[in-house]
């Protein structure tokens, strides 16, 4: 591991400005993902700035109905917490479906939201990988690609994002409070994480040196309050998602009243399936309703083909999973 | 040149003082630098367990922790909890091991895990989220699934933190 120096600032402004003044810095929250990362070689600060006496570990309800949760927020204590468990099942489902109890005791709020791609290639620095370096080739194109993107990807880039809380959050459309160096700012967790494009390096539209303070959750609507989080994975638990679904639904007089749905495992940044809700406002809530509105989603996916194996069979996956989770939340069997 | 940081840590009831080079983990510190070697190194990357230890009461991985952001805490490993422990006792009783590698780990695992049980923590295996948290098979093994055992103990593993679980 390359030498680095450690800081503590007593204060978010001061962390901030640390990392500001060094382009080679990075924040240290529970360093789950970055420790991981130092030790294989896949980042090397030259500093690490620890944010974890500067961030609040406390759940605020906000004065319209809501919910503030502080970035240093372990991810155990929020899963745990009452008025999430009632108001946002999606949210505290999608928690527990991730890691291992430990890691949950140690994982922030915010690092969640920041932590990279499991692409295999990504985390060997001994194979190409754009995300890592923009000079060099993808190497899962051709290669190990079951876990890879069918949607939104690009010729440079097919990782998928890992966070099963962040697809719960865009589901329930909550905002993400950030510090930069000119100030405080909100960004719709809907517009935090960016699609690969020509610049896979950025997971996110966070500049050097913002810090994730807080995440908001909006009060909750009827779908908010009957959500849930479904995670389909190769073992039953202590894996990340081949696909995962976080949905809300509230029906009336058998009718789609409001839907939210929003896909993991499936895409570069947890995919909001706006086509899919659109699709099914409105309509009968009957599994050939479900059905076509994820159909319609899909239209614009696209299987990676690879001798080592592709992904196209998340396409079926994804549907069965999203017909499922709304059919159970509908009150029928999932 | 990397200077080092001093820090103070209570390691299973005394308190220990040291110096470290920033990229130590809290692994390594323990088991290098201060001769504590119940925490095993299975994996080193967050995938086995075998480190886990209680720091401040809750089950981490030290081999995720850098040693120099934990000054000030308490650390109990397996050793720390003792023999006479309920839930050592139970993996006694049980057979709840062939090799005994991730014992340790295992262990403190499984008393953090009995504690966020008893706080009403749910888990992915926790069917109505709301309710109380019943510590059925499928539970246990939900909440011991960052605990890998090559040697398959999981079965017995299950049970001894089954009948922890009731002393």
């Amino acid at each position: 591991m390359k030498p680095f120096t450690y800081a503590r600032p007593d204060d978010a402004p001061a962390a901030v400005a640390a990392l500001t003044a060094d382009p080679d810095a990075r924040f240290l929250a529970g360093g789950t993902n970055l420790l991981d990362h130092l030790k294989l070689g896949v980042v090397e600060p030259s500093q690490l700035v620890d944010v974890n006496r500067v961030t609040s570990t406390e759940i605020t309800e906000l004065d319209d109905g809501g919910l503030r949760i502080g970035a240093g927020v372990a991810n155990s204590d929020l899963a745990a917490d009452e008025r999430v468990r009632r108001d946002h099942p999606a949210v505290a489902a999608a928690v527990l479906a991730g890691a291992s109890g430990q890691l949950r005791n140690m994982a922030s709020t915010g690092g969640n939201l920041l932590q990279r791609t499991r692409c295999p290639y990504f985390a060997d620095a001994t194979t190409p990988c754009t995300k890592r370096d923009l000079s060099q080739a993808c190497s899962a194109r051709e290669g190990w690609a079951r876990y890879h993107a069918i949607l939104g990807a690009s010729e440079h880039c097919i990782a998928t994002h890992p966070s099963d809380l962040a697809v719960a959050l865009v589901a329930v459309d909550a905002q993400v409070q950030v510090l930069g160096r000119d100030g405080a700012r909100t960004v719709p967790v809907r517009d935090f994480h960016r699609l690969p494009g020509d610049d896979p390096t950025r997971d996110t539209v966070l500049e050097h040196g913002d810090l994730v303070t807080a995440v908001d959750l909006p009060a909750p609507t009827p779908a908010v309050r009957n959500s849930t989080y479904r995670k389909v994975r190769d073992r039953a638990s202590y894996a990340f998602a081949l696909v995962s679904v976080a949905a809300g639904l509230e029906v009336r007089d058998g009718v789609v009243a409001d839907v939210r749905l929003a896909l993991g495992g499936v895409a570069h940044k947890p995919w909001h399936a706006t086509t899919a809700e659109a699709a099914l406002r409105g309509q009968p809530a009957t599994d050939d309703a479900f059905r076509a509105a994820i159909a319609a989603e899909l239209e614009a996916a696209e299987a990676v083909e690879s001798p080592l194996g592709g992904n196209a069979f998340k396409i079926p996956l994804v549907t069965g999973t999203v017909v499922s989770t709304l059919r159970a939340l509908s009150g029928g069997t999932a | 040149m990397t200077t080092t940081i001093p820090l103070s840590i209570t390691v299973d009831g005394e308190q220990r003082d040291l110096a470290v080079d920033p990229r130590t983990t809290l692994l390594d510190a323990l088991r290098d630098r201060l001769g504590v070697t119940t925490p095993k190194k299975g994996c080193d990357h967050g995938q086995c367990g075998a480190c886990t230890v209680l720091l401040d009461g809750r089950r981490v991985l030290s081999c995720l922790t850098l040693a120099v952001a934990k000054d000030g805490a308490d650390v109990v490993t397996a050793n720390g909890l003792g023999e006479q422990h309920p839930v050592s006792e139970a993996f006694l009783a049980n057979d709840a091991f062939q090799c005994g590698f991730c014992t340790p780990g295992q262990v403190c695992s499984a008393v953090g895990a009995l504690d966020e049980a008893r706080r009403g923590m749910p888990s992915a295996a926790t069917a109505d989220l709301t309710g109380p948290v019943e510590l059925d098979r499928a539970e246990i093994a939900e909440r011991m699934s960052g605990n890998l055992c090559r040697c398959a103990a999981y079965v017995n593993i299950v049970t001894a933190v089954e009948e922890a679980a009731t002393r």
